[in-house]
């Protein structure tokens, strides 16, 4: 199974034998290939029962749980790395959401999709509504995206947050792209943070 | 109830200590078992039985006839699937299908009745571990249970972590709620109100205080349902009549099922079992056995944990299972939890649940 491409830079820099939480785990394609490949004890958290039903159906350990609420419990540094992939845009708080991280993993990887990508301002600057792109493919009114947040605005959350960006990867048409306007040019960022 | 007991029986060589303080001397445990035991023992499967239950888990049961009591799940090619692994189902003790209970004769010759030392669900576990050491296993691929068969599941994981690889709990709990003390309650009086209960000493009479305890398992029964699944199921319809009758006999469908229920449940029960089991059932708290905190009773378990819940589930409502995965979460066990949509309630762990049958499968395998 090929992973998504966040998904995979991510499975590419967690270091083998590594204890991973994965919030918002979807499915588990990350967490059966951390553990598979990668020989890491992985724990998930999802909010979709149905989802959470197929992981446990194939051996992984998913909580059904809300991020929101739920990472409370998790003692400080439970795990050497926390993962919020595609997640951190839907959360209530995800301020909140990026201090637990930091809290639970001694390292974080945050992945996101990117609003200030210029598809999405072109959409927004000439169609005068709010853009509905490859990235970003749902109406305003049914998307679970309810924070929005660019390339830039998550660099000012993590060092408001006093973590440090340990490396970022970009993408763009689900390849790699460089970091140079990253902020114009990528549909999807992965941050690897730590504190 | 004092059936001949068509299962095996294993005499626990040692007194078996009880959380009270009393030993049962000479206790025995009436199992049955699906399946083949590995050379090495390493593919036996503890299923544990809720209140009413008992060993007949996959075999129709002695005294009812009735299919095993979770068929549906176990058995050859099914997700507990014993083809594969080596099912065991152990009647607790204090029940009466064959275990040492009140029913049971004490060393005096007569039945123990109130003699019988109370219990708790730990000491009903101390019976399984001793079973599991007559058998030859040292740890079980994995113990589970629904209800109180899922309260035995995390005693065992709390108190013996090493005997268990993996530990499934369906719709249960770490501890009794006042709720749920107080329902028992209810059922323990409406037997002791029984004028034939006579103290407990009913075993040698010819009247059993069958309509107590019919009572008590009428009132059980609708803890185990949703309120949307008895309107689904009876609504307001009347039994065998057109129009109201102005009485006090089973008119609604509803009251006709209850007291079939009642009825039905007191040929196969001892009503002195119904006391004690509730009683170990309102005793239990984990937390309260390991320092007033659930994380401590599970702390450094290498054990992996399934906690499910149903949404309908008013009894040991999800709530009770999430208190229970955050305390596992936090002695950093590895553990799953999912909540599933089924509409009766409490019951659901014993019906047709597809998703449930792919967890459990996914979880036992």
């Amino acid at each position: 199974m090929t992973l998504r491409p966040d998904l995979a830079a991510i499975a590419a820099h967690v270091a083998p034998g590594s204890r991973v939480l994965d919030i918002g785990c979807g499915d588990g394609a990350l967490m059966a290939e951390l553990e598979s490949v990668s020989g890491c004890d992985a724990r998930g958290m999802e909010l979709d029962g149905a989802l959470v039903e197929r992981c446990v159906s194939r051996g992984l350990s998913v909580v059904q749980g809300d991020a929101n609420l739920d990472l409370a419990n998790y003692p400080d540094k439970a795990f050497d790395y926390a993962i919020l992939s595609q997640t951190l845009q839907t959360a209530t708080r995800p301020d909140l959401i990026l201090d637990e991280l930091l809290r639970v993993g001694r390292r974080a990887f945050v992945s996101f999709p990117n609003f200030a990508h210029w598809r999405t301002r072109a959409a927004l600057m000439f169609g005068g509504r709010m853009p509905v792109t490859r990235a970003l493919p749902v109406s305003w009114y049914e998307t679970e995206n309810i924070h929005h947040v660019t390339v830039e605005d998550f660099r000012d959350l993590a060092r408001m947050k006093g973590a440090t960006i340990e490396r970022a990867w970009f993408f763009a048409n689900e390849k790699q792209i460089g970091a140079p306007a990253a902020n114009w040019r990528a549909e999807f960022a992965v941050f690897e943070l730590s504190r | 109830m004092n059936a001949a007991p068509i299962s095996q029986v294993y005499a626990i060589p040692e007194p078996l200590p009880l959380d009270s303080g009393q030993v049962l001397e000479r206790a025995e445990i009436a199992y049955e078992t699906y399946g083949t035991l590995a050379p090495d023992a390493s593919n036996a499967v503890l299923v544990c039985h809720a209140l009413t239950g008992d060993q007949y888990l996959a075999s129709p049961h002695p005294i009812t006839g009735k299919p095993g009591w979770w068929e549906r799940m176990v058995g050859p090619g099914k997700p507990i699937d014993t083809d594969r692994h080596f099912v065991i189902c152990a009647n607790v003790i204090g029940s009466c299908m064959g275990s040492s209970g009140p029913a049971s004769l004490a060393p005096d010759g007569e039945p123990y009745a109130m003699r019988f030392p109370v219990i708790t669900i730990r000491d009903m576990v101390r019976g399984l571990v001793a079973l599991l050491d007559g058998l030859g296993i040292a740890k079980l691929h994995a113990v589970v249970g629904g209800s109180m068969g899922g309260m035995q599941a995390l005693s065992l994981a709390a108190n013996w972590p090493e005997r268990a690889a993996r530990v499934l709990v369906i719709a249960s709990t770490a501890r009794h709620s006042a709720q749920n003390i107080a329902f028992h309650e209810v059922g323990r009086q409406a037997i002791m109100a029984d004028p034939a209960w006579a103290e407990g000493n009913y075993y040698a009479s010819d009247a059993k205080p069958d309509n107590g305890l019919a009572v008590a398992r009428m009132a059980a029964h609708i803890t185990y349902l949703s309120e949307a699944g008895l309107t689904e199921k009876f609504g307001r319809r009347l039994q065998d009549r057109e129009a109201k009758g102005f009485g006090f006999d089973a008119e609604f469908q509803v009251e006709s099922y209850l007291r079939y229920q009642g009825s039905g449940f007191t040929r196969r029960f001892d009503a002195n079992s119904y006391l004690y089991i509730t009683r170990a059932m309102d005793y239990f708290d984990i937390a309260e056995e390991h320092g007033g905190r659930l994380a401590n009773a599970f702390a450094g378990t290498q054990a992996r944990f399934c906690i499910v819940s149903f949404d309908t589930d008013w009894l040991y409502p999800t709530a009770e299972s999430r208190h229970v995965v955050h305390a596992l979460n936090a002695a950093g066990a590895k553990v799953s939890f999912v909540e599933l949509s089924a509409p009766n309630g409490h019951d659901s762990f014993l019906l047709e649940h597809d998703q449930l049958d792919r967890v459990v499968k996914g979880f036992v395998e």
